[in-house]
């Protein structure tokens, strides 16, 4: 079969590699029909996850149809249309009985590696290092897919491969994100990043109750869709002198209720502070650049809720945390637990209550793989979202 | 101190210089008397610093090691250009010299046990323990018999029972090697304990136990084990320390782990056998554990 695979930063290629095969009796074996590019993938494409591999098969959000399944599989049969989340989760275990599936103990044959760094393993991802299982990932035309009768969601006919795509990895994640926040009515909500993440954690934000939310990036159209699709006040951070001071003036002086953090560790900035931050990444002595992190704990009311839904890796410089105690603040993160998601968010599409699909501003074959994370890293042609075809 | 330890020191060594060289090049060329040399000062500092991260966070730390005596020679070589006689602070970069000689001597030491197997080829205790969400009647079963447990400890290759009590194993050495010994249960507490050790004879001496308490609050049982390998001298001795690589105690933790994998969903988390765009579908450098 086709797929994209990683061989260093900035080089990732459409091989002709083996097609999988079922390895464990709860396997299934997905056609896949569509593919997305995630910011996350981003973070590997520019060389900030540890522990890839040339010849990596990278994606973690992805959907298609069921072409054979292990015989421990009992909820899904050739030929089902399904949606896969990116954690894989055993269903079994302690975190996944608490519907902590992105906790997994199970799932990830590396756990021991992970420990090393983090003192704990999160659940295996597909295509998302070795640190995190060495999963083969899903920008390809087939994926094996372990412990399937937990994790894919089956979706019957009449929604369109794009509107139910994203159950796989952003929609919850933006979902979690703002349910994070404990948004309570008259809330005002701000969120760092205009990026897909960012775009439907707007939409989120006011599902859950949040009376005002404002967006903050640099980028107009993103900036553009956060005011036009989902109702944000925006602010483009390049155009202000301090955006924390921007967002106190916004909140009469109080700060923002909750703050999310929907950028990670490769965030922008301008002045001695970005300027540090990229001198000390590229030095190795820190792995992150966490300027948006700095910002929403600054900025966050007393009392008030960090989510992060952004992905860090790894060590991280000069956070507030001063701060973090004294205005008793929350922070709440993680890897989505996308299977707790699934069914009650495929719910609010059907009701019509949110249609995901605004986001996608780039359909490709499989094989424009790399022009896809190209145009994406670079927000060319003001690209948002892609969606590869295998 | 055993060798682990030494490696673990050099690597906090190598990042705390380095550090100090990347942050502040231009004290310590004025304290040696390099003069106008902080750019070649920052850069051998973030030598140091990834061969302190190599040490510290990749599973072979001999190739890390030996790139410390590497860079032993490098500081040496700027070192001896700050000793001629016209540097006012050449009693400084002398006490600075001897000081990195003191260190080669000991990354070459360390360097040397490593890439022999390094602490290992002594023997080695380790314990470790993990909790299954089952009851301990459950565990006990199926470590109660043996045939099954090769299945999660990589290293064996079968264990037969001749007899009650008395078993035989085989343990998969380098090259198609293999070790073999009978071993008899010692203790065995249903439900609590199973112990057992090798007997008269065995090309290493072993001896293990593993306990099941039930663990707080109703989650299941702690499983707690502890195992013990004196390899003999000699070439058997390091035909054993390979079974179990540089880092037994991550071994067992991995077995542990495929364990509870087991016990709890019923099969082994595996990603042998997917496929990647290189030869093998498992990565070499980072899938070291899961391979077989």
């Amino acid at each position: 079969m086709k797929a994209t695979c990683w061989f260093g930063k900035n080089d990732v290629r459409v091989e002709q590699v083996p097609d999988p095969e079922i390895l464990n009796p709860r396997d299934a074996i997905v056609r896949i029909t569509s593919t997305a590019i995630c910011g996350s993938d981003l973070h590997l494409y520019d060389g900030f996850i540890p522990t890839l591999d040339k010849g990596d098969i990278l994606g973690h959000e992805f959907m298609g149809e069921v072409v054979d399944v292990g015989k421990g599989v009992n909820n899904l049969k050739v030929g089902d249309r399904v949606v896969v989340p990116f954690p894989i989760a055993c269903g079994n275990c302690f975190f996944c009985k608490k519907e902590l599936y992105s906790l997994c103990e199970n799932s990830n044959p590396n756990a021991a590696m992970a420990e090393q760094l983090w003192g704990h393993s999160p659940a295996g991802i597909f295509g998302y290092s070795h640190l995190v299982g060495g999963y083969a990932g899903g920008q390809a035309e087939y994926a094996q897919v372990p412990f399937a009768d937990v994790g894919p969601i089956k979706i019957e006919n009449g929604f369109t491969d794009e509107q139910v795509l994203f159950l796989s990895d952003v929609f919850p994640t933006a979902y979690m994100a703002a349910e994070n926040c404990n948004i309570q009515p008259g809330d005002t909500v701000a969120i760092w990043g205009c990026g897909p993440i960012g775009q439907l954690t707007i939409k989120c934000a006011y599902l859950l109750g949040a009376e005002r939310v404002i967006a903050i990036d640099r980028v107009p159209e993103r900036l553009r869709m956060a005011r036009e699709q989902g109702g944000a006040d925006t602010i483009d951070y390049t155009a202000v002198d301090s955006v924390i001071d921007m967002l106190r003036e916004e909140t009469g002086g109080r700060g923002p209720d909750a703050c999310i953090d929907a950028v990670g560790m490769e965030a922008h900035g301008h002045g001695i502070q970005y300027a540090y931050d990229r001198v000390k990444q590229a030095a190795m002595l820190e792995t992150d650049r966490p300027i948006v992190l700095r910002e929403a704990i600054l900025a966050c009311r007393n009392g008030g809720t960090v989510s992060v839904p952004g992905v860090y890796g790894g060590f991280l410089d000069k956070i507030p945390f001063g701060a973090v105690m004294n205005k008793a603040l929350t922070i709440k993160t993680g890897q989505t637990h996308v299977q707790r998601y699934l069914r009650p968010l495929l719910e609010r599409i059907r009701n019509g209550e949110i249609d995901p699909s605004f986001i996608v501003t780039h359909r490709l074959p499989l094989d424009a793989a790399p022009e896809g994370y190209e145009i994406f890293k670079h927000k060319q042609d003001d690209c948002i979202k892609v969606v590869l075809k295998p | 101190m055993d060798g682990r330890q030494v490696t673990q020191g050099l690597g906090w060594f190598s990042l705390g210089l380095g550090l100090m060289e990347v942050l502040v090049p231009q004290r310590i060329s004025s304290l040696l008397g390099l003069g106008n040399r902080q750019a070649v000062v920052r850069i051998f500092g973030v030598r140091e610093i990834v061969s302190g991260l190599g040490i510290l966070t990749q599973p072979r730390p001999a190739a890390w090691v030996q790139s410390r005596v590497a860079g032993d020679i490098m500081d040496l070589a700027l070192l001896s250009t700050a000793l001629a006689k016209g540097n006012p602070r050449r009693g400084s970069a002398a006490m600075a010299a001897a000081a990195v000689l003191g260190v080669t001597a000991l990354d070459l030491l360390c360097s040397e046990d490593l890439s022999r197997g390094g602490a290992v080829d002594r023997g080695f205790h380790v314990r470790k323990s993990i909790i299954i969400d089952r009851p301990p009647e459950d565990i006990y079963r199926f470590w109660h018999n043996f045939g099954a447990l090769p299945r999660i400890m990589s290293h064996l290759e079968s264990i037969h029972e001749f007899a009650p009590n008395r078993s035989h194993w085989v343990a998969k050495g380098p090259a198609g090697t293999r070790l073999e010994w009978d071993a008899e249960i010692t203790e065995d507490r249903p439900n609590q304990l199973i112990a057992w050790r090798s007997l008269e004879g065995a090309d290493v001496d072993n001896a293990g136990s593993v306990r099941f308490e039930r663990a707080a609050g109703g989650r299941g049982t702690l499983v707690r084990v502890e195992l013990d390998y004196r390899p003999p001298a000699g070439a058997l001795g390091a035909t054993v320390a390979k079974l179990f690589g540089e880092n037994p105690e991550k071994q067992i933790a991995v077995d542990l782990h495929r364990l509870k994998q087991l016990i709890e969903t019923g099969e082994i988390a595996r990603t042998e056998g997917q496929p990647a765009g290189r030869a093998q579908g498992t990565s070499k450098k980072y899938d070291e554990f899961v391979r077989t």
